[in-house]
């Protein structure tokens, strides 16, 4: 193809996005991981380099293994669920049953709505005279601390997070339920397979590459709750419901511990980076593809 | 027959099971939100039809918090934000998709890697450009927004979504309006622009819902309680009406009321399917 534009042409296009994503992603970048080597606390204009001294700062404070653990225990709960009850919705609703659609709409309604309401809706779900609590004692059981107990706290917080990311999931299902050959599901009629062996047979094997998009892309998103936590339980009782977000935001913005906060960022940086690397190279290969 | 009458049934079971779950936590804030303070919110067993019912909640917490000016700032913000995100992105993405010059393979990986890089990693170095660069609601108002919107003014998965979206078009297209006598401007935004309008459709819609329930970001920059987003607003509320939960409720379903309308008008959008691409980690 013969061309049409000057030399200079794909710089000017690149420019404006470029510019922003140097201000706001790369040198913040670079900048988080030499803040985590400085020591802000004797000059905020002066700092000094103090080598590993924030990362041995915190691989001894005990709330940093907390926080590592209660993030792991997010991941082991909701990513399994998030990925598989939005599955068998999806092929529930793909069934050509009637209102279809509005099985869609209130089951996506969570993801649009924002998370500060979602949050302040279970938080009176959950209040101590609350409907849960009610229900607990119909069963004749104490009522809870649904978020007040260190140990239901976590998983009150996580049911939201799970409860919010259903829609969401379940719609990438069904997109990609599209792409299943019909005429598998007829040979399976044919051969008198029942409803579950014929999806355990050909549904799930067809979209094996989405369940792992989703299994990734849920498990990057876990690790960055915030909302839930600061509206439902500002990570108490007894840092019970702190994850690794939650507590660089207080050790940065509350505490005015920069360099301590960074070491954290770090963290979660490496983490994050892994689980992207393997989303990008195994299941997202196609769509960044030069 | 009998069998397939089972099936049916189990599945919208289930499905209306979800959907009453999915809705149940509003359902209950609307509740509350409707009982005056001669009944107790906190009745055992439960009442979900109000028997004192009223629309003080509402006429109250409209009169004691000013939602007009936390939607108005969130309709700014949000619609900043999808502004400069489908030209940024479009500009972005049509070299990516179509040109061929020197560095291409770096740009490419370049934008690629920021997807690894969350938000809330970088936040604080974000939060210290921005003091830094004077993009704060106690420098003006407009610099507030500044502050708000230009952080997440483009992103990786914008410019992926348009650079495959140019992909789709035939090269003749190009060639063709070349021919003609457009320049690459006019071309860009005469001819190639409104072909990937589809994308750019997923990219506003997808870019107005994250922008309008960020809460993260704003709670951190913002010193100003005029300059508040909804969801900013909503949380204060909790301090505000320290334990009146018929104010809470009724407040944050004030707040919620838009978001659920630009919803139901744009459904077809999120939950038709077609939407793969919108996808963020």
């Amino acid at each position: 193809m013969f061309k049409y534009y000057g030399k200079l042409t794909p710089y000017l296009f690149l420019l404006p996005a470029g510019i922003v994503l140097l201000i706001f992603f790369f040198i913040p970048f670079f900048q988080t991981i030499l803040l985590s080597f400085q020591d802000y606390s004797n000059s905020i204009y002066s700092p000094e380099m103090v080598g590993l001294q924030n990362y041995i700062a915190l691989f001894k404070n005990p709330v940093f293994y907390k926080v590592m653990w209660n993030t792991f225990i997010y991941l082991v709960v909701a990513v399994p669920v998030l990925a598989t009850v939005p599955l068998v919705l999806a092929i529930l609703i793909n069934q050509k049953i009637k209102f279809a659609n509005l099985y869609k709409i209130l089951i996506y309604l969570p993801v649009i709505v924002s998370i500060v309401v979602a949050a302040i809706a279970f938080k009176w779900l959950y209040a101590d005279q609350g409907i849960l609590n009610y229900l607990v004692a119909s069963l004749g059981l104490n009522s809870i601390g649904w978020l007040t107990d260190p140990d239901f706290a976590l998983y009150s917080v996580i049911f939201v997070t799970i409860w919010k990311g259903i829609g969401y999931y379940m719609i990438i299902y069904l997109a990609a339920l599209m792409s299943v050959p019909k005429e598998l599901y007829e040979a399976c009629d044919i051969d008198g397979a029942n409803f579950i062996t014929k999806h355990l047979t050909v549904t799930i094997p067809h979209i094996m590459p989405t369940i792992a998009l989703v299994t990734t892309i849920s498990s990057i998103s876990a690790m960055k709750v915030f909302a839930e936590i600061y509206v439902m339980t500002k990570g108490g009782p007894l840092n019970a419901s702190k994850t690794i977000v939650y507590y660089i935001y207080e050790r940065a913005f509350e505490n005015l511990d920069l360099g301590f906060a960074s070491a954290m960022a770090v963290v979660l940086l490496g983490i994050v980076m892994v689980f992207s690397l393997i989303n990008i190279f195994c299941f997202e290969r196609n769509k960044y593809q030069i | 027959m009998i069998k397939n009458i089972i099936k049916k049934f189990s599945i919208h079971f289930i499905l209306i099971i979800t959907s009453l779950l999915s809705i149940f936590p509003f359902i209950w804030l609307i509740s509350t939100s409707l009982k005056g303070n001669a009944e107790n919110i906190f009745a055992y067993p439960p009442q979900l039809i109000p028997t004192d019912f009223t629309w003080a909640n509402y006429t109250g917490v409209w009169k004691r918090v000013d939602f007009i000016a936390y939607f108005i700032n969130s309709m700014i913000v949000a619609g900043g934000t999808v502004i400069l995100n489908l030209l940024l992105s479009a500009l972005a993405g049509y070299p990516l998709a179509r040109m061929e010059f020197k560095g291409k393979k770096i740009v490419f990986f370049a934008v690629l890697a920021t997807i690894m890089i969350p938000f809330q990693a970088i936040m604080l170095p974000v939060y210290l450009i921005t003091i830094k660069l004077h993009m704060m609601d106690s420098v003006n108002n407009f610099a507030g927004f500044m502050g708000l919107i230009m952080p997440f003014a483009v992103n990786a998965f914008g410019i992926f979504l348009m650079r495959q979206a140019f992909l789709g078009i035939p090269r003749e297209m190009e060639e063709a309006a070349i021919v003609d006598g457009c320049n690459v401007l006019q071309l860009f935004f005469k001819i190639l622009l409104p072909m990937v309008k589809p994308s750019l459709a997923v990219l506003a819609i997808f870019t107005f819902i994250g922008s309008w329930g960020e809460f993260l970001w704003p709670s951190i920059v913002l010193t100003k309680e005029a300059m508040y987003t909804l969801p900013v607003g909503i949380n204060n509320l909790q301090g505000m009406f320290s334990s009146n939960w018929r104010f809470i409720a009724a407040g944050s379903i004030l707040a919620t009321i838009p978001i659920i309308i630009f919803f139901l008008a744009l459904q077809r959008y999120f939950i038709s399917g077609e939407n793969e691409g919108a996808v963020k980690g």
